[in-house]
């Protein structure tokens, strides 16, 4: 069982992807250059592939556009398609969105500003491997850091994603009201993140591995993946 | 042959942009009153060299569909002619 943390040109949260499972959680994790193309190490039934944060290709074009189409995501996709575990986070996620992956986008948000700040969350859903062990009623402080962040998608998406208990996270205010007010970014919904109907995939705006260690004064996103964590030990 | 693609890519009218709101926001501040909306989008040019200009369309659209645009949040549409 293994975490694998993909690098392309310009990511800037791999490391703190291979700190956080590596060293904090315990666990074997390499690193993945984005111009790999296959996973044959990895083992969709017990090997989990991340999507860091960053500005994959400088964001050219759109963000996360261009990365979609580095060699590694071809694997990528297959391997999610075989049932394996893949989270991205920012910049990750929106690479999800534009491999397909995982519905919607992210647009600029509302306000035009990047925005890097301490944001409340709170989980959408418990069936999820990365929501399973979260307080449902409790809101987790995780920081985000992104300029396009605000999760889009038509209606008729919104409304399966909802029928499906697809969103994994929405923003909320300190006591866990989902509030236009909590809404940093001017996401449809508060949504912060997402699943496929497979339920793994996963996507997220906000940074857990940011959030995991006392030192940082917050663990509110250790709580998110040692759920994970968990998750993955019990179906490996 | 060679051609000439001019792309332009704008955000769906339904979505908030909010790059050209804030365009907007700033055109009082030289004068400009009478604007009352502005959308920002993009102008992609492609350099194509292609046999037919049926094949120079078909590679211009794929481009657009595939990198170029991504259908949830933009549309596009383009002209071609002999470079």
């Amino acid at each position: 069982m293994k975490f694998g943390v993909i690098v392309f040109p310009g990511s800037n949260c791999d490391h703190d992807l291979l700190h956080v499972f590596g060293t904090v959680l315990e666990q074997e994790v390499v690193e993945l250059w984005h111009k790999q193309e296959s996973l044959e190490d990895f083992d969709p039934a017990t090997d989990t592939v991340l999507v860091p944060g960053g500005f994959s290709y400088g964001d050219y074009l759109r963000s996360g556009a261009l990365a979609r189409f580095s060699p590694i995501m071809q694997a990528v996709i297959e391997f999610a398609g075989q049932g394996g575990r893949v989270i991205g986070i920012c910049n990750g996620f929106q690479i999800l969105c534009e491999a397909e992956l995982l519905p919607g986008a992210l647009l600029r948000n509302e306000h035009q500003k990047f925005i890097c700040r301490n944001v409340y969350l709170k989980a959408g859903t418990s069936d999820s491997d990365m929501t399973h062990t979260l307080d449902a009623d409790k809101a987790y402080s995780i920081p985000i850091a992104h300029a396009d962040g605000r999760y889009f998608a038509s209606e008729a998406v919104l409304n399966e994603l909802e029928a499906n208990d697809q969103v994994l996270f929405r923003y909320c205010d300190a006591d866990g009201n989902v509030t236009q007010e909590a809404n940093p970014n001017g996401s449809v919904r508060n949504i912060a993140g997402v699943c496929n109907p497979s339920r793994n995939v996963f996507g997220m705006m906000p940074h857990p591995e940011r959030a995991a260690e006392e030192l940082l004064g917050n663990t509110d996103g250790y709580a998110m993946l040692a759920g994970l964590l968990k998750k993955v030990l019990v179906t490996s | 042959m060679t051609y000439l693609a001019e792309i332009h890519v704008m955000p769906h009218k339904e979505l908030l942009d909010p790059q050209g709101k804030a365009v907007r926001n700033s055109l009082p501040n030289v004068g400009v009153t009478g604007v009352q909306d502005v959308r920002i989008g993009k102008r992609i040019e492609l350099t194509v060299s292609a046999d037919s200009e049926a094949t120079a369309r078909e590679q211009v659209e794929k481009a657009c569909k595939a990198v170029l645009t991504n259908p949830i949040m933009e549309k596009f549409e383009y002209s071609l002619k002999e470079a």
